[in-house]
């Protein structure tokens, strides 16, 4: 097979698999790669009956090798000062089940799984925090990663900026929940709970959820801080802490973010000429129809834009099945479009 | 300079903890910073750290203007260390970090990977700073190894964890082989987060890049409540900080047994010479905590005091 020119080359689909099943479905309906992790803390998606045991993983990996397609294990988190060795050996199973790369964020873990397995590849994951080509190129100087998914606050000039100055493979977002603050660099959630993505996987844990009842409505907490108040006929979203509503100068509004998805399906002939290499789809805490109807939409626009980019188009029946898989049903182009800023 | 900076760190006989005063992290007009670090100078601080850490727009003062400043300090006693922007993210945003990396006049801070980038390749040493993601022994030894000097731990870390990655009685030494000093953010709005978003801006309706520099407005950032009116959160420009301060004043022992040798007071627009005074007074005079805990409180400053990360809590939390 030769390789296409850097321009024309259609990115990667990388889709989540929270479960084995979620796995097969995005692989048959036609993700190049998913990403999956283990069933404890080594992951950013650390909630109970999701991810993977060893054996899942290696019948994921059989399934996933026996169809040309790849799997990515994320190993995201920073490994805990008091026991990190999880995380190590969580980067030796990762090897030894076949995963063809790792997704990793904490120097620690990049340092062993360097010197452990030299051959090994590695993708700076968002969590990171790389928002520079000088970022990227410290972590490939010390670490040789070879891709880095880019936090999901830049815009598309700043996209293109980084992939001028880099030879590393970037990843980009493409769909799902968003972030506004900077991932890897979000302290919200463990101010409120004592839980955060860094220190445990988790933002907005679950078990410090609380819905109440009350005559106004119902009202949401997390560790009994009041997230959000909810008029009774008014759609109620999970309450992450940064999609609540909060006063602000005597105004109560979403202070931080509204409760909209990612999704830049229609930047991706943009994103395909500046030469992004894959394009990452958000949520492994979804269902597995979730999941297999999200990349069903995904393959077919990336196989669109790839084909003919200047005759590209939205086509109206993508739209409307990720508006009705998005959460809190809105779109938004998050940093990538201009307004935003 | 350095080097023999951190043996006094050590010296025996000597203040048991040294006081930083951290960046000032909201936008404040060129004359209330030279009247602030006025006083600064002549305070009980040993360190202050100076530079514009959260919004690249922000233009009262410029590079020049902080080494001036980093000058008359030093001519004061204090130790300047300058910093530059947590989330890097043009090139003329790495333009700033070049020149500091490159100007080795006095230790720089690292707030992310491209200062790590550019530091380490100048071959400089560099305090790691609070932004700078480690949580374990390892991380620390590999940024030991690349020119690391001092570190701020990451401000959710709990002592005991503090404890584990640099412990006094087996610390991680620098390339020079001098024991890390270990800095806590012992005081001030905690840094939760960062976004590409201005949230200022958004808050007053305005476009990040029109946004009438409305920051300035707020000299210690806009209060964000629950809706039950709880201060909860500060809106400062990209950064989202608590309300409430961070005060580790009651925590002297735990501090010392974890190592810490460093405390980092985060400015505060008003009342921050009795912060100063008060952590001088306790923490090296052996002043009685409770006396601090209260003096600090009759400065009602908002959100009150919370100190719940130091105890592997929820950061929101009091433990007395």
């Amino acid at each position: 097979m030769t390789e296409p020119s850097l321009a024309a080359r259609a990115p990667d689909l990388v889709c989540p698999a929270g479960s084995l099943r979620a796995l097969q479905l995005a692989i048959d309906a036609g993700a190049d790669a998913v990403y999956l992790g283990l069933r404890n803390a080594t992951n950013a998606r650390n909630f109970a009956g999701l991810n993977f045991s060893d054996d899942q993983i290696r019948e994921g990996v059989e399934y996933a090798h026996a169809r040309g397609r790849q799997v990515l294990m994320a190993l995201n988190t920073y490994a805990r000062a008091d026991d990190p060795s999880p995380w190590f050996r969580a980067v030796d199973t990762a090897v030894a089940l076949g995963a063809d790369a790792l997704i990793v964020a904490d120097t620690a873990v990049m340092a062993h799984a360097r010197r452990a397995h030299p051959r090994l590849r590695l993708h700076l994951s968002v969590q990171a925090s790389a928002t520079s080509y000088e970022a990227i190129e410290f972590h490939r100087t010390h670490f040789g990663i070879q891709r880095a998914v880019l936090p999901r606050v830049l815009t598309l000039s700043q996209v293109g900026y980084v992939l001028r100055h880099t030879d590393v493979e970037i990843e980009v977002f493409g769909f799902g929940s968003l972030c506004v603050m900077v991932e890897g660099r979000c302290a919200l959630s463990s101010y409120a709970t004592g839980a955060s993505p860094n220190n445990a996987g988790v933002c907005s844990p679950p078990s410090a959820v609380r819905w109440q009842e009350t005559d106004a409505g119902v009202d949401v907490r997390l560790n009994g801080l009041l997230i959000d108040r909810y008029a009774p006929d008014e759609p109620r979203g999970y309450p992450t802490l940064c999609k609540g509503r909060f006063i602000v100068d005597g105004e109560r509004d979403y202070a931080l973010e509204e409760p909209t998805s990612l999704n830049t399906i229609a930047l991706l002939p943009e994103l395909i000429r500046l030469g992004v290499r894959a394009v990452k789809i958000e949520g492994r805490q979804r269902s597995p129809a979730y999941v297999q109807q999200v990349t069903r939409v995904w393959r077919a626009a990336i196989d669109a834009a790839a084909a003919e980019p200047a005759r590209y188009a939205v086509q109206p029946g993508w739209t409307a099945t990720l508006a009705h898989l998005a959460e809190g049903q809105q779109h938004t182009l998050g940093a990538l479009d201009r307004p935003w800023r | 300079m350095n080097a023999d900076m951190e043996e006094r760190d050590m010296a025996p006989g000597k203040r048991e903890f040294r006081l930083t005063v951290g960046p000032v992290l909201t936008y404040w007009s060129r004359t209330e910073l030279m009247h602030f670090y006025a006083r600064v100078a002549e305070s009980a601080a040993d360190t202050v750290v100076l530079g514009e850490v959260v919004c690249s727009r922000r233009h009262e003062m410029k590079a020049d203007d902080w080494l001036g400043l980093a000058r008359d300090l030093r001519a004061a006693g204090k130790e300047p260390v300058l910093t530059g922007l947590a989330l890097v993210e043009s090139e003329s945003d790495l333009r700033l970090l070049r020149r500091l990396a490159q100007d080795d006049e006095f230790l720089v801070e690292a707030g992310d990977g491209s200062a790590l980038q550019l530091l380490s390749q100048a071959g400089r040493p560099f305090v790691i700073g609070p932004h700078v993601n480690v949580y374990n022994r390892e991380a620390l030894e590999f940024h030991a190894r690349i020119g690391g000097c001092r570190w701020v731990a990451p401000a959710e870390l709990p002592l005991r964890d503090i404890a584990r990655i640099n412990p006094p009685d087996d610390p991680v030494r620098g390339r020079d082989e001098i024991a890390l000093p270990t800095e806590a953010w012992a005081f001030g709005r905690l840094p939760l987060a960062f976004s590409a978003r201005c949230f200022t801006a958004r808050h007053h309706r305005l476009r990040k890049d029109d946004c009438g520099f409305r920051c300035r407005d707020d000299a210690d950032g806009l209060l964000l409540s629950t809706s039950e009116g709880q201060p909860f959160l500060t809106l400062n420009g990209i950064q989202t900080q608590s309300a409430a301060q961070q005060c580790l004043i009651g925590d002297r022992g735990a501090l010392r047994a974890a190592g810490v040798s460093r405390l980092r007071l985060s400015p505060v627009a008003r009342g921050f010479e009795t912060v100063i005074a008060c952590f001088e007074r306790v923490m090296n005079g052996g002043a009685d905590p409770a006396e601090g805990v209260r003096e600090l409180r009759a400065l009602a400053l908002p959100g009150g005091l919370v100190n719940g990360f130091a105890h592997a809590l929820a950061g929101v939390d009091w433990v007395a």
